[in-house]
């Protein structure tokens, strides 16, 4: 498997990491640097084998369907970069 | 009584409730050290007036008798931990500004138990990195030094390493996703231990890989280790992971008797090109614990060569999902917009600006391996591998072994800046010992066991079953009163 400028673009795209045009082709190599790393994969017979979900053997732990938190919007909104009104404000989405 | 900073946690508990020394004392001391360290670039926030507070607080509790074990005792905090009003980044710029509005299940249980926050500590961004050279604060350095240049620490806990190596805190908090206490506890000689999965609660941790961190002391000796990490586990709701058990008294497991134990020796850690020095310390650990009554096997972990790139498949799977939240919208860094930019520019823009090199290196992988199409290829082979390198482990406790010893890592610490122009994949190998533990989700300590020719701290690692951290620790503290190591870094800072 081979990353070329074009995959490494799309996959800057789905990350939606900005990566200038130039940049490119050093970040395809590295990104092949380490998938011809994890190619060893490929020498294990994995046949049969259940791919791990939970590296503990737990049941997950369930509760009352209930409210159990709210009415924290000041402190929900202490943090963002804008916010207006009681939202959280981005660029205009829908023209 | 002076340079009180040097005290262990064990020593300055039984000092305070002896009335020889009090908390107050004892963080001043520690506060002036921090002060006189800032070459070192272990702290890079300041709580010295909630330590204070804390250690007055302390104090009265200590004179009315309710004090456990942690009261009074200064610590570092790895920046990983969310603490209520105190800038907390994953040493990221991302998250610059960030104050959270919460405090981590773990640092609430330790300030519950007394302890003193002294401040926050440096480490790799988002904990992802073997060296702390990716950190937003620049470089940690580690205290020992053996000619002009400045080494690292290890990573991602550098600071909390240095911090400790330093006696600039009494211990500190690490978090551990594939090596990142045991890694710099042994690059700085000091102890670190990473608890069995779910031991700890993961609550207001940043994220890097949900299914493979944990949080876990560094500390000055074994002893120290027992009792920090029993202040720090137990059972939280707000994990879903955490488990719910008993936590027991893991200093009273300390007997310093391992008699009739089994130790393993996995014949697929000695690696190819692997020092002489390393191999040797390796032997003499065994001999110890051989002399000390255990019982030495020779065992095998077949997968554990696949180990690193199933980690490197999993733990950026897991990190690009995590780190989808910083967006420049609920908290930290946003960049600024040219005219016509809309959402995906800003997402786009914010986390080109915010994330560093290796972060979206990780980002970018994990987005790939799971991504249409390669999902199975990779994602899901990974995870497969991951039940295989589990099997491994439960074969041998099977076959009845108690723990197993193995080098911590596979050099001493090197100098900072001189794996900039290697291969990303030559870093990753620093967690060749270590990653192992995560993906099977055992118990881990690296325990300070020797210095190599240049003078500079070498570690053994000795791994356990699941959730018998008290027995694994009573083994590390026969290895360290065996090992007598008690160097220091010379004072140069």
């Amino acid at each position: 498997m081979s990353i070329d400028r074009t995959t490494a673009a799309r996959v800057a795209k789905l990350a939606r990491i900005a990566v200038p045009e130039d940049a490119l082709p050093k970040l395809a190599d590295e990104l092949n640097g380490i998938l011809s790393f994890m190619e060893q994969l490929n020498e294990v017979d994995v046949e049969g084998v259940e791919p791990m979900t939970s590296v503990t053997p737990m049941a997950l732990p369930q509760r009352e369907d209930v409210v159990t938190d709210g009415d924290q919007q000041a402190k929900v909104l202490a943090n963002a970069p804008d916010a207006r009104e009681g939202f959280f404000a981005v660029p205009k989405v829908v023209e | 009584m002076s340079d009180l900073n040097k005290l262990g946690i064990a020593e300055a508990r039984d000092a305070m409730r002896a009335g020889d020394v009090s908390a107050v004392e004892l963080t001043e001391a520690c506060l002036s050290a921090v002060d006189g360290a800032k070459t070192l670039n272990a702290f890079v926030h300041d709580t010295s007036e909630i330590a204070r507070d804390q250690a007055k607080a302390a104090d009265a509790r200590i004179k009315s008798g309710d004090a456990p074990d942690m009261c009074g005792i200064p610590l570092g905090i790895k920046d990983l931990f969310c603490t209520k009003g105190v800038p907390g980044q994953a040493a990221s710029r991302i998250l610059e500004g960030f104050k959270p509005e919460y405090e981590s299940t773990i640092t609430t249980q330790l300030w519950d138990a007394g302890a003193v926050m002294l401040g926050k500590l440096n480490m790799d961004e988002f904990a992802m990195g073997s060296s702390n050279e990716t950190s937003v604060y620049g470089d940690v350095i580690n205290p020992w030094k053996i000619d002009d240049r400045n080494l690292t620490p290890g990573g991602s806990s550098g600071g909390s390493a240095t911090a400790v190596a330093a006696d600039l805190c009494l211990g500190a908090t690490g978090t551990d996703t594939g090596g990142s206490i045991r890694q710099p506890a042994a690059f700085v000689g000091i102890t670190g231990m990473k608890p069995t999965y779910g031991r700890c609660s993961r609550w207001g941790v940043v994220a890097f890989a949900s299914s493979l961190d944990q949080a876990g002391p560094m500390t000055k000796s074994v002893r120290d280790a027992a009792i920090m990490l029993e202040a720090m586990s137990g059972h939280d709701p707000k994990d879903s992971t955490s488990a719910n058990l008993a936590v027991p008294n893991f200093e009273a497991a300390l007997s310093g008797d391992i008699k009739g134990k089994k130790i393993g020796i996995p014949k697929e850690y000695r690696m190819d090109g692997m020092p002489d020095e390393i191999e040797q310390l390796w032997a003499d650990g065994t001999a110890m614990l051989k002399d000390a009554g255990a019982e030495i096997v020779d065992i095998s972990l077949p997968h554990t060569k696949y180990a690193l790139p199933a980690y490197y498949v999993v733990a950026p799977a897991e990190a690009s999902s995590n780190l989808a939240r910083y967006d420049g919208v609920r908290f930290g860094h946003r960049a600024s917009l040219a005219q016509g930019d809309g959402i995906t520019e800003m997402y786009e823009k914010t986390r080109a600006e915010g994330f560093g090199p290796e972060v979206q290196r990780r980002v970018m992988i994990g987005t790939y391996v799971l991504s249409a199409g390669f999902y199975d290829a990779y994602y899901n082979r990974a995870r497969k591998v991951r039940t295989l390198i589990k099997k491994d482990f439960e074969d041998v406790f099977a076959q009845g072994v108690d723990a197993i010893l193995t080098p911590a890592t596979p050099s001493s610490a090197f100098g900072l800046g001189e794996m900039k122009d290697a291969d990303p994949v030559q870093m990753y190998l620093n967690d060749v010992f270590t990653v192992t533990v995560n993906l099977a989700g055992l118990p881990g300590i690296a325990v300070p066991a020797g210095l190599d020719k240049q003078g500079l701290p070498l570690g053994l690692q000795l791994i356990g079953r699941p959730w018998e951290e008290g027995d694994l620790l009573n083994t590390a503290y026969v290895l360290e009163q065996a090992a007598g190591f008690v160097a220091k870094p010379e004072k140069w800072w």
